[in-house]
């Protein structure tokens, strides 16, 4: 009995100190899993890659609009990773609209592994999560690295590092609910043309997931919207274009692509990205958003909740942080 | 189903649970259902040659005995009726059966071997001649994948067959205690090369639980994971990058190869036959030893008595012996002492059937003309210390070194390097490559990569050679510490504390210095904006 | 037996065959060895001594393999 306790207790330890610290470098890997410690009361659910968590400001919609939001996006996020964090998501709460960003439609077989764990590795356990590990796993992983990372990051221990210790026990906070904050600016300049595929349609499994996240909102009474950041690249074709078009009319769902908003929204890539079009800066972000929240409280008619007292309370620190952490980041810069 | 993979842990684990939850006599059919199981997760078509395999033996082998049952049982009926010629007649009349018998299993059953085995060797040695008389016709290369085990389990069926008609074992008249025999899952991939004389009694026996033999069993387990996963699988990739690239690593690079690849195979090889007799033992069935510190041995001759210990009685029993004493062989023998006098008609029953020997052990280890040469090569090495031996006697004679720790640490090292030398056959693409690259050692002249940091280039990090020193350390202390006793036994000896820190030392080793898994590169995990 | 013996000392100065009793055993005949003794007995004793009975029983000791030529010589 004692041995099983020590040899267990030892093994979590080392599996814990084994483990990658996100929060420390490679903060995309820790989005997911901060999403748990929320308090679980959200109107608006962004599911999606980078296009979501780099590109939508929660802080601004409740500022604005007093819409509560919360951004459940990872790095390269596939579409069955996004429907399963979906599906992860209504075991806790059930919110009033989904968003979900279009662009994760391109792939529609497992990619790489190292994304999988950053989407994989912060979420709970459940059937869900079970589901989402193996509808991503490349040919080279195995569903038992999941269920003990420590048999995957074994030989990290040649690498461990101060974070490595100084997170053991305590992730310190990455996001803003969910939203990835920059405030650098690297102008877009040239913006590559998308190379020319073999095939412009969306493969079936992708398609699959797209109906199932569609059939999930609508049997939970969820307004899907589906967007498409502005982002200059990766390159979004007119071909893919017309396909979620088709698809959104179709289902009768809102659809919103910002790439044709930029006058609406006033985004000026000379200044609003910091890197070179990829992806938004705060200020591209919250500009996006700002746009955003008046669709939502047009189209999905929520409403400004800005007056519930505890909800204000918990915004409020939220805010400060945010604009805390927004005026470090302009000092680092200069 | 690899030894190393999660699969084959979870499969050992039901089966050692299992195993001990049955009734006794269920228990080898437990065994021959997961071998069987072993077999066809490796290749579901697979299982149609060990079957035609243990089909044919298992009838041959009844046909061979019930030959000379009925022949003992006529001759004791009629034993005063018959004279002591018409007894040998009938005897020798009887025994022509047995081995017509005998052959026509044993051609079978290497002819599969053959085919499955040689057929594209064969194919590529008509092309190059084709090719070498100007010839354009070319022929192309049959697809077909080697069934798992079929060396291995060929020739163990063969050695029961053999067995059987010399009369050292009895037939077995279950079929499924044969098929088992034949298919007996730890010892499929890489022997060892059991005989049915040792194997089938602890093999079909009941066993009940016993405590102390089970640990012993994880054990021996656990250290053949940690010579495979910590030191073989770490220093493979030294090995590859080397013989990969024979443009960049030549010279001194060839003799690191050499001594990596030894250290490489050892690792390997006797950490895969740990596992497989820390199985068996985990079961209560003694599997025979298949190496007894071969780098330790101070010739080579002496090295293959210790080294993959039951392919060379294998081949000495059933075709050394046979092949040096058989009637033509004599004959030859005084044949030769008759015209090229005593010395060379004493010698040539031995030098031929040892050639015989390790052309046939060449081939077997591999398809390919590396292998020949390889074998031998053992061979020219084996013969000329035998005729060197008035030689040493001489010099043991006037020099009183014999006995003395530094002439014997000479005569292992002198013996290590031999092998690894002879190796190199075993990792280069063909024959020409092989002693061009050898040659290399000799006009390269850049043994200074060996101290200037070069060794870092080989897809081994300073941590990597941290952990094969410390391996290599800890495999050469428990070698030094076996020459007096087990070690098993003096760990047992211990209080339960040492034992356990023992036990979860060597698994956390394993665990946390194993090369396996797809190993954390931080740079994959660097953002890539995407 | 004599004659048997004067074969072994031939190749083996330095064993004692009338007492050794685990020559296969303790590797002091090695296979070049038994190929040796068997080609000499084969013709001394006029008997043939087959692959099968080359077995560590038959070769252990001196007496053993004595045994051995005798029934051999028997069945002849």
């Amino acid at each position: 009995m004692g041995t099983a306790a020590v040899i267990i207790a030892s093994l979590c330890f080392l599996q814990r100190l084994l483990m990658p610290k996100y929060a420390a470098d490679v903060v995309e890997g820790a989005l997911i899993a901060e999403y748990y410690g929320e308090e679980k009361d959200h109107d608006v659910i962004f599911i999606g890659d980078c296009e979501v968590y780099e590109n939508f400001s929660p802080a601004v919609l409740w500022r604005d609009y007093g819409i509560n939001s919360y951004i459940r996006g990872s790095a390269q996020q596939l579409i069955w990773q996004s429907y399963y964090l979906l599906e992860d998501t209504l075991r806790y709460e059930k919110p009033r609209a989904v968003i979900f960003n279009v662009l994760a439609m391109q792939y529609n077989e497992p990619q790489r592994e190292a994304y999988n764990r950053m989407t994989l590795e912060g979420m709970r356990w459940s059937l869900s999560k079970a589901a989402a590990i193996r509808a991503s796993m490349t040919e080279e992983e195995h569903f038992l690295e999941y269920v003990f990372p420590l048999l995957r990051y074994h030989s990290r221990w040649s690498e461990l590092g101060k974070a490595d210790v100084a997170y053991l026990l305590d992730t310190p906070k990455v996001s803003h609910n969910g939203y990835y904050m920059r405030v650098d600016v690297k102008p877009a300049e040239h913006v590559p043309e998308g190379r020319i595929l073999a095939d412009y349609r969306f493969g079936e499994n992708a398609w699959d997931y797209m109906d199932r996240i569609t059939a999930l909102c609508r049997d939970n009474d969820i307004r899907l919207i589906l967007v498409k950041a502005p982002s200059l690249y990766p390159y979004w074709y007119d071909q893919w274009e017309e396909q979620i078009e088709g698809y959104a009319a179709e289902n009768d769902l809102l659809y919103i692509n910002f790439l044709e908003l930029q006058e609406e929204t006033g985004l000026d890539f000379s200044t609003d990205t910091y890197d070179a079009g990829l992806h938004l800066n705060l200020s591209g972000a919250e500009k996006i958003t700002a746009y955003l929240g008046e669709v939502l409280q047009r189209e999905a008619g929520l409403a400004d909740r800005r007056g519930e007292e505890v909800l204000t309370r918990v915004w409020e620190e939220k805010i400060a942080a945010y604009e805390q952490e927004k005026t470090e980041q302009y000092e680092r810069l200069k | 189903m690899l030894f190393t993979s999660y699969a084959f842990l979870g499969f050992l684990a039901t089966l050692f649970l299992l195993y001990y939850l049955v009734p006794g006599r269920f228990q080898w059919k437990l065994l021959l259902a997961a071998s069987y199981l072993f077999y066809f997760a490796a290749g579901p078509a697979w299982l149609l040659y060990i079957l035609a395999t243990t089909v044919t033996t298992y009838f041959a082998a009844l046909r061979i005995e019930d030959m000379g049952r009925r022949q003992k049982a006529y001759i004791k009926a009629n034993k005063d009726q018959l004279s002591k010629e018409e007894k040998k007649a009938y005897k020798d009349r009887i025994k022509s059966g047995q081995w017509r018998w005998l052959l026509a299993c044993l051609l079978f059953n290497l002819g599969i071997l053959a085919v499955v085995k040689y057929t594209n060797f064969a194919i590529s040695n008509v092309n190059g001649l084709l090719r070498a008389v100007g010839s354009a016709r070319q022929f192309g290369f049959w697809d077909i994948a080697l069934p798992m085990g079929i060396s291995f389990y060929t020739f163990q069926a063969l050695g029961y067959l053999i067995d059987v008609y010399r009369g050292t074992v009895e037939a077995e008249r279950n079929p499924g205690r044969l098929a088992l025999f034949v298919s007996f899952f730890p010892q499929l991939i890489q022997g060892p090369i059991s005989r049915f004389g040792d194997l089938a009694q602890s093999l079909f026996a009941e066993h009940g639980f016993d405590g102390k033999r089970f640990n012993y069993g994880l054990e021996r387990i656990l250290w053949g994971y940690f010579k495979k996963l910590v030191i073989a699988d770490r220093i493979l990739t030294g090995v590859n990058a080397i013989i990969r690239d024979t443009g960049t690593y030549r010279g001194a690079y060839v003799f690191v190869g050499m001594l990596f690849y030894a250290l490489e195979l050892y690792a390997d090889f006797t950490g895969g036959i740990d596992i497989t007799i820390g199985i068996a033992q985990s079961l209560g069935i003694g599997v025979k030893e298949n190496f007894r510190r071969p780098y330790f041995s101070k010739s080579v001759k002496e090295y293959w008595r210790r080294w993959h210990i039951t392919m060379g009685t294998w081949f000495t029993d059933y075709i050394f012996y046979p092949i040096s004493v058989c009637k033509p062989m004599l004959k030859f023998s005084r044949f030769a002492r008759a015209h090229f006098g005593e010395c060379i008609g004493k010698r040539a029953p031995v030098y031929l059937s040892s050639f015989a020997v390790w052309l046939a052990t060449g081939i077997w280890h591999g398809a390919s003309w590396n292998f020949v040469v390889w074998g031998l090569g053992n061979w020219v090495i084996l013969m000329v210390s035998q005729e060197l031996e008035p030689l040493y006697a001489r010099f043991h004679g006037r020099f009183r070194v014999q006995g003395s720790w530094w002439f014997k640490l000479f005569q292992v090292v002198r013996t290590v390097l031999l092998m690894s030398c002879l190796r190199t056959f075993d990792c280069y693409r063909d024959v020409p490559l092989t002693f061009r690259m050898f040659g290399t050692l000799f006009t390269e002249g850049n043994w200074h990569i060996l101290w200037d940091g070069s060794l870092l280039g080989l897809g081994l990090s300073v941590v990597d050679y941290g952990v094969l020193l410390a391996g290599l350390a800890l495999l050469v202390t428990v070698s030094l510490l076996q020459r007096s006793g087990s070690v098993r036994d003096r760990i047992a000896a211990k209080p339960y504390p040492v034992r356990f820190l023992v036990w979860y030392g060597l698994f956390l080793a394993v665990l946390l210095a194993g090369a396996y898994g797809i190993g954390y590169d931080a740079s994959q995990f660097i953002y890539n904006q995407f | 037996m004599e004659e048997l013996l004067e074969i072994l000392k031939d190749l083996h100065p330095e064993v004692d065959f009338g007492i050794c009793d685990s020559l296969i055993d303790d590797k002091i005949l090695d296979s070049f060895d038994i190929v040796s003794i068997i080609a000499e007995i084969n013709d001394r004793f006029d008997i043939t001594v087959t692959a099968e009975k080359i077995t560590p029983q038959n070769f252990n000791s001196a007496r053993a393999l004595y045994a051995l030529i005798q029934e051999l010589e028997d069945e002849e």
